[in-house]
């Protein structure tokens, strides 16, 4: 087990700093120039052993994971709870500790279960990193949002909204805390049955209609509507919701100042975003995930017990 | 069976108006004397000075898993808990498996509690045949088995209909009808109480409505029919405000309230501590405000503890996955005197009062005081010991308690039923 500056765990961006948040942001700048070498590749986790633990399913986000422990030069093994002896009963942390049996450092974890990821770090010496735990942090997710709004403005002072099913949102929780800890304003926008109770104490404004919303902001981060939240009753219909609270280019057009688009992926066009909104020229829907590989490269460097000022020089020359 | 003599302890029995330090001599299975200097040629003598002598507790809301989940806890495990604890009577839940819903399980309870030997035990039985909300069970032949009350406990009684019948069909077998207070359609998929720290954790909250919504149904009903509905573990202010208002009209409700929503808030779950989980959950301080005037001015009428093991890996879960529910038996007493008598919310008479008096009196138990002729339960604690809970220490099978590391005070000394001691202070549990 490693310990940098950010502890043994990155299980959520609640209780880190605005200081480690901008050590992993800072840390990323040089990783984001690997990815555009032909050789993608530098030897700093060269010996590493990750395991990449997905009990839901996720593709952007394992697959980013994946590439940045690669590029790094980790060894990985990617399991699938499909398939694997979760399926068959096995506890999760019966499941940790096998794979730690065999001697691994890191354990990036997906699971639905809130809380799921420090219940596994309490339990393992390998670092973990939470890739999303039920409805509470992706905080890989938020550093990554938090990356590309840097990439286009200072974030302090910058009006922030969370657009769409906050309520069940672990990029939403993830990414107020990081944006408060940084100096935005932040908002949510959506209809009260899918904005949790008392999210106004956290420090954030709450719009329930989505014009007022565009009005206020400088960046949009629209979520993903699930279907299931139509059969739960949450709302009526994607249709409807569509009408009141997407965010179409008509509505954007309105706005009194241009607007940077953000969204989590995956999208629902015609359900949360206009087509010619995800499309159009202030979306940054793909810088985003390439800051995901960025970004992760970050957070697996420094826990592993990189140091920060040596990260430029730690992208070296490309491994032979 | 040798004559018991308590010599020299503060006697509390607020159902003669006593509180005094006197002797109580124990003879034949009844208290026969309370007073001065008393002497009895062959007595063994419990020296009590500096101790509460009381009449034994009575908790009317416990789980003792047997039959079906005897790996947590049987009855005789759970009886001899409750003895720990100062427990002399313990009213047991009927959501078992097979459920109590008929008069050979009530039967089955009252002959395993006997066998025990330990803290009595009386079976409460289910409102509706497998506690599924349709058909009334038969109470008449519950009762005749031994049962006290009635109750679908771990759910509410499931329609109105349902409760309304309930509560009138229970009027000609006079015991009460006990009600789990929960909207599902409100509380589902909840994992905490909903508020700031549910959304912080990014778990599914039950709200406060989903207890006032189905406590003001009840107390409708109580109004409508005149039967008695005693109300389980009450969690919200809003609860007691309902109930304070429906007793000053005269309905026949009354109330419990656990020793864990008098003592915790929600923020106990804010490390996802599965052993902060409980249904209801833990609330808000100003519901633990309003929970406590209630106990003190008597709207809430008494300390249930809803005990409730449950398996180490049960709780070793994701917080979403791990059962609701507590222990309690062997911690009350610790609890109540340091949070509510430390904390000025009750002196000792009214402690004793809700942990004994009030409880017999809504079963209807001869049980729950010291005047000469009753039963000989009584405890004797000291109410000054501190301790500090230690899971591993206690009698129960279970050790999912919220309170493990906490320095409490008060110690049960000894505990005695029918006039034969069944714990005394430094038992250990056997095979251990």
């Amino acid at each position: 087990m490693s310990r940098g500056q950010l502890g043994k765990d990155l299980l959520g961006l609640e209780h880190l700093s605005a200081d480690d948040l901008r050590l992993i942001l800072d840390t990323a700048e040089p990783f984001k120039e690997i990815s555009e070498r032909a050789i993608k590749k530098v030897p700093v986790l060269r010996g590493k052993t990750i395991v990449n633990l997905f009990f839901e399913p996720s593709t952007r986000t394992r697959i980013s994971f994946e590439f940045a422990e690669k590029r790094l030069s980790a060894d990985t093994v990617n399991v699938a709870s499909a398939g694997s002896s979760v399926v068959k009963g096995e506890t999760l942390v019966d499941t940790a500790r096998n794979l730690e049996a065999m001697r691994i450092d890191m354990v990036v974890m997906r699971h639905g279960s809130s809380g799921a990821a420090k219940f596994l770090a309490e339990r393992i010496e390998s670092n973990v990193i939470n890739a999303g735990d039920g409805k509470h942090e992706h905080p890989t997710q938020g550093l990554l949002d938090l990356l590309t709004i840097r990439d286009h403005r200072p974030i302090a002072g910058t009006k922030v909204c969370i657009v769409g099913d906050v309520l069940h949102s672990r990029v939403a929780r993830s990414n107020i805390w990081g944006l408060l800890k940084l100096g935005a304003e932040v908002a949510v926008c959506g209809p009260q049955t899918l904005l949790p109770l008392g999210i106004g104490e956290l420090g954030v404004k709450v719009f329930r209609r989505i014009e007022e919303a565009i009005e206020w902001a400088d960046v949009l981060n629209v979520l993903r509507l699930q279907l299931e939240r139509m059969q739960a009753g949450y709302v009526p219909s994607t249709r409807e919701y569509y009408r009141v609270f997407g965010v179409t280019l008509e509505r954007l057009e309105r706005a009194p100042r241009e607007l940077l688009i953000l969204h989590p992926g995956p999208m629902n066009r015609g359900v949360e975003i206009d087509s010619r909104v995800a499309d159009g020229p202030h979306s940054v829907i793909l810088n985003q995930v390439t800051n995901g590989v960025a970004v992760r490269m970050a957070v697996l460097y420094l826990l592993a017990g990189g140091k920060p000022e040596l990260a430029e020089s730690a992208k070296g020359a490309p491994e032979r | 069976m040798k004559p018991i003599l308590i010599r020299g302890g503060r006697v509390i029995d607020p159902a003669s108006g006593l509180d005094a330090t006197v002797d109580v001599l124990l003879l034949d299975g009844k208290v026969t004397a309370v007073g001065a200097n008393l002497a009895r040629e062959g007595a063994e003598v419990l020296d009590a000075a500096g101790c509460v002598v009381a009449p034994g507790f009575v908790d009317l809301h416990v789980h003792l898993r047997e039959p079906g989940r005897e790996d947590v806890e049987t009855i005789a495990t759970g009886a001899r808990a409750a003895a720990a604890g100062g427990f002399t009577s313990v009213c047991a839940m009927p959501n078992t498996d097979p459920v109590t819903d008929n008069q050979a399980a009530v039967g089955f309870i009252v002959s395993q509690a006997r066998r025990a030997g330990s803290a009595r035990v009386y079976p409460i039985g289910a409102v509706s045949l497998g506690q599924k909300g349709e058909q009334l069970a038969e109470f008449g032949e519950l009762v005749g088995a031994g049962a006290v009350a009635v109750s679908d406990d771990g759910r509410p009684v499931a329609t109105a209909h349902l409760m309304r019948t309930a509560l009138e069909y229970a009027l000609s077998f006079g015991i009460p009808v006990i009600d789990h207070c929960e909207d599902v359609s409100l509380s589902a998929g909840g994992a905490m109480h909903e508020g700031l720290v549910s959304t912080r954790l990014g778990l599914k909250g039950i709200p406060r409505s989903s207890e006032d919504v189905i406590v003001a149904r009840d107390i409708q009903l109580a109004e409508l029919t005149g039967g008695h509905v005693h109300l389980a573990h009450c969690s919200t202010a809003g609860a007691v405000a309902m109930i304070r208002t429906a007793k000053a009209r005269g309905v026949r409700v009354t109330a419990e309230v656990t020793p864990h929503h008098l003592a915790l808030t929600d923020a106990a779950c804010a490390e996802y501590d599965t052993h902060a989980k409980m249904n209801p959950p833990l609330r808000e301080a100003p519901d633990v405000a309003a929970l406590r005037a209630g106990l003190a001015d008597g709207t809430i009428d008494c300390i249930a503890t809803d005990h409730a093991p449950h398996h180490y890996d049960a709780k070793e879960q994701e917080f979403d996955n791990a059962p609701f529910g507590v222990v309690g038996l062997e911690t009350a007493l610790g609890v109540a005197l340091t949070e509510l008598v430390d904390g000025k919310v009750l002196d000792l008479p009214a402690l004793v009062r809700c942990l004994a008096t009030r409880p017999a009196e809504i079963a209807h138990l001869t049980a729950g005081t010291l005047a000469p002729g009753a039963p000989a339960d009584v405890v004797v604690f000291d109410p000054a010991a501190r301790w500090t809970v230690e899971p591993a220490r206690f009698f129960s099978k279970s050790r999912n308690t919220p309170f493990a590391g906490r320095a409490l005070r008060g110690v049960v000394r000894w505990t005695i039923v029918g006039g034969a001691i069944v714990h005394r202070l430094g038992d250990v549990p056997a095979g251990r």
